[in-house]
């Protein structure tokens, strides 16, 4: 049943009010060598019934895994009232709500998020949010372009140990707009960036970006790397893990001045891991560059009457009003995943989220220490570290995870895909969701795995004639 | 009807020149054009140093309707951008002409300022626009 309601006698009238004989005619002003022939690795449609049964098919197959992934989404527990309440029929709207009139509710909830976020990242003010992480690495890059007026250059420094994702995701929208993203390495054993490293002389540097805690799950030198910034000219752009921050200074607090621009993916907080995706990206700033920031902002007022109300506040310079020349022409806003992370964050206030960042490094230490003790497993980096921990195999790292994942143990994630010096690694993360009898059961199976896969241990060599 | 000062200079984008005896030029927009953003709420200023040419967005109003660029309308550097604005925009409201002013500029070619209106040219754009 098509969902379209006009009849094909509507569309020819329509069609002969406006001079045109085709639909496809309305189409003519596109060159025809930018259109698409049609969609050749895309099947053909199918029926409802047909795709209910393949979907039930492939969930059958998403078996419930002990899962030690993390690299930028991660398994926390999410209270059962966070997602009840969210998908109350008063919430259950993707899209901001423009009419202050209309929509008290969820402007004053995105109020309340937006002052968690800056109570959290310990900077001026927040927007309602962004699209992910990754694209609100790419705004916050644009956003220091704006914002650093001294700055010509539209030279970005990237550390490293940014996640890799992010960097190729920020890398993609900004390169057609004259800016170029400079990559800073890490040093080997501390799978840090070392401030030594840095040049004396960066010349003209519009914004350093620093993730903390980094891909790798070390924690960066924030304070010595901010000041450097600062002192070369160039706005400090933080990425960041909400939850972490619980634990964690707060970038509005690193170095002298604290980052400029803060951006991240706000997944962590009540949406659950669910293949990708949806998941909501931060962005926090301080209040001297807060025309700069892309997005929704939600502020509190007075209406006639006196009473507190809320409302979409300078807007002067969003796509409605300014067109080409807005802040942004993505700031697509992921309201319902907001909502998800308010009612999280109030369920477990500033307590509960220590509690949660506090026992997602106790039990990525006792991982750590404990999956260090098997033979032909050694901890990669040496720097302190928050929730993820890089390991290096002896036996090819490919067929532990795999055998792994046959006794539904999702053990990791390839670092080497994007980091090629560091092929033979895996990194994992534990969380607050892991007992310790889960650490043990991920422990004893790689022991076991990885003496099964050294060859040089086999116990039947093959005899001499 | 806007009050269009005789001795300034003028661009079709609502901008004002006055040439000043030292040779540099003060910049700010039209009291026409105030009029039309309603209550400035913020201004970006250019940055002393930099340069720019005829037509060169170089400057950011903002009212509570809309921001709005404010075109150069000579080339030139820029000497001195007006940072009472930061605090007190609203000047462009009540004194567009005089503490209002955005910028000053050393122009690279004098003999540009030929191509502005002059007072009764620019009038009579805005009487057309009405």
């Amino acid at each position: 049943m098509p969902f379209i309601p006009h009849t094909e006698a509507e569309i020819k009238e329509m069609l002969e009010t406006i001079g045109v004989s085709t639909t496809e005619d309305l189409f003519d002003e596109i060159p025809a060598a930018l259109r698409a022939e049609g969609l050749e690795s895309i099947p053909l449609g199918q029926s409802e019934m047909d795709v209910a049964r393949l979907m039930h098919q492939r969930a059958a197959e998403d078996q419930r895994s002990l899962c030690f992934a993390g690299a930028g989404a991660y398994e926390h527990h999410i209270p059962a009232a966070v997602w009840e309440l969210t998908t109350r029929g008063e919430f259950y709207s993707a899209y901001t709500p423009y009419q202050a009139e209309a929509s008290q509710g969820t402007l004053q909830l995105l109020y309340e998020y937006q002052s968690m976020m800056t109570s959290l990242t310990g900077m001026d003010v927040s927007n309602a949010s962004l699209y992910d992480g990754a694209s609100s690495l790419a705004e916050a890059v644009l956003m220091a372009v704006r914002a650093n007026r001294k700055s010509k250059s539209k030279r970005i420094l990237t550390l490293r140990t940014v996640n890799p994702t992010y960097q190729s995701v920020a890398n993609t929208i900004t390169r057609h707009q004259g800016i170029t993203l400079e990559e800073i390495d890490y040093d080997r054993e501390s799978g840090c960036v070392d401030i030594n490293d840095l040049p004396e002389e960066p010349g003209d540097v519009t914004a350093l970006v620093i993730q903390q805690p980094n891909y790798f799950g070390n924690l960066e030198n924030i304070d010595a790397l901010t000041d450097w910034a600062h002192k070369h000219g160039a706005l400090v752009v933080a990425v960041v893990n909400p939850t972490s921050l619980a634990l964690l200074k707060p970038p509005g607090e690193w170095g002298e001045i604290g980052a400029d621009i803060v951006c991240g993916d706000g997944q962590p907080l009540g949406a659950p891991l669910s293949s990708g995706g949806p998941y909501f990206g931060i962005m926090c700033c301080r209040k001297d560059y807060v025309r700069q920031m892309p997005g929704r902002i939600i502020g509190r007022t007075t209406d006639l009457d006196g009473k507190e109300g809320f409302t979409l506040t300078l807007q002067a310079r969003e796509q409605h009003i300014r067109r080409s020349k807005a802040t942004s022409n993505i700031c697509t806003n992921q309201g319902l995943l907001v909502t998800a992370a308010t009612i999280y964050m109030s369920l477990l206030g500033p307590q509960g989220l220590y509690k949660v960042a506090s026992a997602s490094h106790n039990n990525t230490k006792l991982l750590r220490e404990k999956l260090s003790k098997v033979e032909g497993v050694t901890i990669m980096f040496n720097s302190p570290f928050f929730h993820e921990v890089v390991f290096k195999f002896d036996v090819p790292v490919i067929e532990v995870m795999n055998a792994l994942s046959a006794q539904g143990i999702v053990a990791g994630v390839l670092v080497g895909d994007h980091y090629p010096e560091l092929e033979k690694c895996l990194m994992l993360c534990a969380t607050e969701t892991k007992t310790e009898k889960d650490i043990d059961t991920l422990v004893d199976s790689i022991s076991r795995i990885a003496s099964t896969l050294d060859t040089t241990k086999r116990s039947i060599q093959p005899e001499m004639a | 009807m806007s009050n269009v000062p005789t001795e300034l200079r003028y661009t079709k984008s609502h901008e004002w020149v006055r040439r000043e005896d030292d040779g540099t030029v003060t910049i700010g927009i039209t009291e026409h054009a105030q009029e039309l953003l309603g209550d400035l709420v913020f201004v970006e200023a250019p940055e002393a140093g930099s340069t720019y040419a005829v037509g060169d967005d170089c400057a950011v109003v903002e009212s509570v309707k809309a921001a709005s660029d404010v075109y150069s309308p000579l080339t030139g550097d820029i000497i001195e951008a007006n940072e009472a604005l930061a605090d007190t925009p609203e000047v462009i409201n009540t004194d567009p002409y005089g503490e209002g002013w955005i910028f000053k500029m050393k122009l690279a070619d004098e003999g540009e300022l030929d191509s502005l209106l002059d007072a009764t040219a620019y009038a009579e754009q805005i009487a057309a626009e009405d």
